[in-house]
C-alpha cells in the first residue's frame, strides 16, 4: 500500500454502481466517467455490457461489469471483493441505486409483496453497504451515494410499504454516516422527487418529474461536497419540510 | 410486463395528430418485451420525432419510444466503425466523436434526430455528392422482428432485408443496433463561403461547378421571389478547417408557445426573406463556423416548429433528376410564389447517386426543400408539386411526407414491388404499422 497522500498525487477513482440497470444509474455513471473509472453491478448482464460498451467509448475510461443481486445476501462478499480488486489501489466509491416500487394497490391485493419490498428497498441495500463497508474504512477513504425517496419522510396513504423501507434506509444511512465519518468517508443520502424513469413510466403524470440526469448531475456533485442529504430536484426539500409539519391528526385525512 | 402509456403524438410539422399507446423501454429485454407483448395490434418504432408527417405516428395502435436506447455499444479509431442503439442521436455523436476527428458520414439537418431514424429514412446531408447517404456507410445492423427474433442483417447475409430496411422506414422491424463507418479527419469548424445567387440558371450552373469540388454544398432560396427574381438566393460551401480551440457550445433558445396565425403572412415572409438575402454583400463573404452551426443552424431555437402555430405545417422535398431539374424546379418554384403560401425556409441541394435502399430517397439530381404553414390551399399547393414532381420523373421524401398519394408513391419508386416482397415474408401479419404505411397503401392496408 502506498502511503502518498491524496493531495500529493490523485488516487484514481472508481464508482461502484449497485443496480446499474436504472435510468439514473446510467446517468449518473456517464456523469461520473469523466473523472472516474465505473464499475456496474446488477443482475441484467446484457443491459449492463452495453453501458459499459458506452462508458468506454465516450470517456476512454475503464468500465466493467460484475454480478450484483440485491437479495441474495451470500453473494455480496464476492462482489465487493471484485469491486476491491477492480479498483486496485486507488478509492472506491460506492453509487446505490437499486429498489422495487409496486403501487400500494398491488401491495393491497398481495401482502406477500411487502417482504419484497422491504428486501429489495431496505434489508438489501442495508446488506451491501454493511459488506462494503470495511474496506472503505481501510482505505481511510471514499463516498457512498444512496438512492432513497421522499416517500421515505412520512408514511403516505398512498405509497407507505415503500416509503417505510426508504425511511428505514434513511435512518440505517444516519447511521453508517457517523461510522464512516470515524475513517474518512461520507456517506450522501439523495431523496429524489418522482423521476422519469422506468419505475414510474406510465403511471400517473406527475407535472414534476425530474429527468435522470438532473437528478445524477446533482447527486454527484454533492457527493463531491461530502453533503448528507441531498433533496432533488430542489423544490422537494421545500415541499416535504411542509409535509412533514402538517400534524398527523389533519394528514391522516389527505388524500395523498 | 410492458408498460403501455397513453398519449398523444405528432410529427415534427404537428400537422398530424395521433392517439397512441408508448411503450419506453430502457433495456434490450424491455424492447423484446414490448414486441412480445403486441402479439395482436400493430407497433412503430419513433425516435425523436423528427419525420414531418406521419411516419412514426400510428392512430389507436402502439409505438416503442426508442429514446432511452442510447448507448455507443463500441468504436473502433482504426476503422471509424461505430455501433450505437437506435436512440443515440446525431448530438450525441458529434459530441462524443468530433473532437477525437470523426463524424457520422452523412447528417441530416436536425443533430436532434435520433440513428434508428436516419438508417429508416436513409437520410442525408449537404455532402451528399461526396459521400453519399446514411446506408451508404451501414455495415449491419440488429433487427427485431414482428415474429420476435433478432436477425443481424448485412448487405450480403440477406441483401433483400438489408436493402428493404434501409429508407423501409421502419416497417421491416424495430432496429436494435447499428454499426455504421464514421469519417475520419473531420474537425470541428469549418470555413464556410456564402455568395449571393441572382436567379434559378445561375443556381444550376453553380452547382454544376461546385458539387464535384466541394464538401459541402447548401443553396438557400427565396421561395415568395418571383419573375427574374424567381429562384435568386444564397449559395453556402464549406470545408473543414483546423484550428487550435473548440467551438463554444451553442446556448439554445427556445420559442415559448405557439406563434398565432397570423404572424407568419405573406409580407413578414417576404420582408425577412428580403432582408435574408441582403445580409450576404454582393461580393460574398467568407468566414469559420463551428461545424454544428453550419449543419444544424435551427438546432439553437428549439421547438421552432411552434413559429407555425397550432395548425402546424406541411414540410416538402422532392428530388428531380439533373436532366429535368431546370424545368422541373422552375415549375416547382413557380407553382409556390403563385400559391401566395409564405414559406420562408427552402432549401436546394444537390444529391449524387442512388441510395441502397428499396425506398431510399436519393438519386442523381437536385432536391428543394420547403416548409408551407397550414393554411386554406396549403393541401392543394402540395398535390401540384407532386404532381410536377412526378412529371419530371422525380420523387418525395417519406420522411417529410404528408400528404403523398398512393398512385404516386408508386410511381416515385419503382423498387417498391421488391420492398413489399421482404415485407410480406418479415411481416406477413403486418405488426409494424404506420399512419403513412396506412395512408400510402402498404401492407396490404385498406
Amino acid at each position: 500500500m502506498s502511503d502518498t497522500s491524496p493531495s500529493e498525487k490523485p488516487l484514481n477513482e472508481t464508482w461502484l454502481i449497485l443496480g446499474a440497470s436504472s435510468a439514473i444509474a446510467r446517468a449518473f455513471a456517464r456523469a461520473a466517467s469523466a473523472e472516474a473509472d465505473i464499475l456496474l453491478a446488477g443482475r441484467d448482464r446484457t443491459d449492463m455490457e452495453a453501458t459499459a460498451a458506452d462508458l468506454r467509448a465516450r470517456s476512454g475510461r475503464r468500465a466493467g461489469v460484475v454480478a450484483f443481486d440485491a437479495t441474495d445476501y451470500a453473494s455480496h462478499a464476492a462482489t465487493v471483493a471484485q469491486a476491491k480488486a477492480f479498483a486496485g489501489d486507488g478509492l472506491l466509491n460506492i453509487f446505490l441505486a437499486f429498489g422495487t416500487m409496486p403501487s400500494q394497490g398491488e401491495i393491497d391485493a398481495d401482502p406477500a409483496l411487502i417482504a419484497k419490498v422491504i428486501e429489495a428497498n431496505y434489508t438489501g441495500a442495508a446488506h451491501i453497504l454493511h459488506v462494503a463497508a470495511p474496506v472503505l474504512e481501510a482505505r481511510r477513504a471514499g463516498r457512498v451515494v444512496v438512492l432513497t425517496s421522499v416517500a421515505g419522510d412520512r408514511g403516505r396513504l398512498k405509497n407507505y410499504v415503500y416509503g417505510s423501507a426508504k425511511a428505514g434506509l434513511n435512518a440505517y444511512l444516519q447511521g453508517l454516516r457517523a461510522r464512516l465519518f470515524r475513517a474518512g468517508c461520507t456517506v450522501t443520502t439523495v431523496k429524489p422527487g418522482p423521476v422519469d424513469t422506468a419505475m414510474s413510466y406510465g403511471l400517473n403524470d406527475m407535472p414534476m418529474m425530474a429527468a435522470p440526469e438532473t437528478v445524477a448531475a446533482a447527486s454527484l456533485k454533492a457527493a463531491k461536497k461530502g453533503a448528507e442529504t441531498l433533496y432533488t430536484p430542489g423544490i422537494w426539500l421545500i415541499i416535504m419540510t411542509i409535509i412533514r409539519l402538517i400534524p398527523e391528526r389533519i394528514f391522516k385525512k389527505l388524500n395523498i | 410486463m410492458t408498460r403501455w402509456k397513453k398519449m398523444t403524438l405528432t410529427g415534427w410539422g404537428r400537422s398530424h395528430v395521433a392517439s397512441v399507446e408508448a411503450a419506453r423501454p430502457e433495456r434490450p429485454r424491455d424492447l423484446d418485451e414490448a414486441m412480445a407483448d403486441t402479439a395482436s395490434g400493430t407497433l412503430i418504432a419513433h425516435g425523436a420525432g423528427r419525420a414531418y408527417g406521419d411516419s412514426a405516428l400510428n392512430t389507436n395502435g402502439r409505438v416503442v419510444l426508442t429514446e432511452r436506447l442510447d448507448r455507443v455499444l463500441g468504436f473502433d479509431a482504426a476503422t471509424g466503425l461505430v455501433i450505437c442503439e437506435p436512440g443515440v442521436t446525431f448530438a450525441n455523436l458529434m459530441e462524443i466523436f468530433l473532437p477525437r476527428g470523426f463524424m457520422p458520414a452523412a447528417s441530416p439537418g436536425t443533430s436532434f434526430a435520433t440513428v434508428g431514424g436516419a438508417l429508416a429514412a436513409d437520410v442525408h446531408g449537404k455532402n451528399h455528392d461526396r459521400h453519399g447517404g446514411f446506408g451508404d456507410h451501414v455495415e449491419w445492423f440488429d433487427l427485431l422482428l414482428a415474429d420476435g427474433t433478432t436477425r443481424r442483417v448485412d448487405a450480403q447475409n440477406d441483401a433483400e432485408l438489408f436493402a428493404a430496411t434501409i429508407g423501409g422506414m421502419g416497417l421491416t422491424g424495430i432496429v436494435r443496433a447499428v454499426a455504421f463507418r464514421l469519417l475520419p479527419n473531420a474537425s470541428p469548424w469549418v470555413r464556410v463561403k456564402e455568395r449571393r445567387i441572382r436567379d434559378l440558371d445561375e443556381y444550376i450552373e453553380a452547382f454544376a461547378t461546385i458539387r464535384d469540388r466541394s464538401t459541402f454544398s447548401v443553396g438557400w432560396i427565396d421561395a415568395v421571389a418571383t419573375g427574374a427574381a424567381l429562384g435568386r438566393g444564397i449559395l453556402e460551401t464549406a470545408e473543414f478547417e483546423a484550428h487550435d480551440t473548440l467551438p463554444k457550445p451553442r446556448n439554445p433558445h427556445r420559442v415559448p408557445f405557439d406563434f398565432p396565425g397570423f404572424a407568419l403572412n405573406h409580407f413578414t415572409v417576404k420582408a425577412f426573406n428580403a432582408q435574408h438575402y441582403r445580409r450576404v454583400p454582393q461580393t460574398g463573404r467568407e468566414r469559420r463556423k463551428s461545424f454544428a452551426e453550419f449543419l444544424y443552424p435551427l438546432d439553437a431555437l428549439h421547438g421552432w416548429n411552434r413559429i407555425y402555430g397550432k395548425r402546424g405545417f406541411y414540410q416538402f422535398q422532392c428530388v428531380l433528376p439533373d436532366a429535368g431539374a431546370r424545368a422541373g424546379l422552375r415549375r416547382l418554384l413557380e407553382a409556390i410564389s403563385e400559391a401566395g403560401n409564405p414559406s420562408f425556409l427552402a432549401v436546394l441541394k444537390t444529391l449524387g447517386r442512388s441510395g441502397r435502399g428499396h425506398l431510399s430517397f436519393p438519386m442523381r439530381g437536385f432536391t428543394l426543400a420547403l416548409d408551407f404553414p397550414r393554411i386554406n390551399g396549403a393541401d392543394g399547393l402540395l398535390r401540384r408539386l407532386e404532381a410536377i414532381t412526378l412529371d419530371h420523373q422525380g420523387r418525395i421524401y417519406l420522411a417529410k411526407d404528408s400528404l403523398l398519394t398512393r398512385e404516386g408513391f408508386r410511381a416515385m419508386y419503382p423498387l417498391l414491388p421488391r420492398f413489399e416482397r421482404v415485407l410480406a415474408k418479415v411481416d406477413p401479419a403486418s405488426r409494424l404499422m404506420s399512419d403513412q404505411a396506412r395512408r400510402l397503401g402498404l401492407k396490404g392496408a385498406p
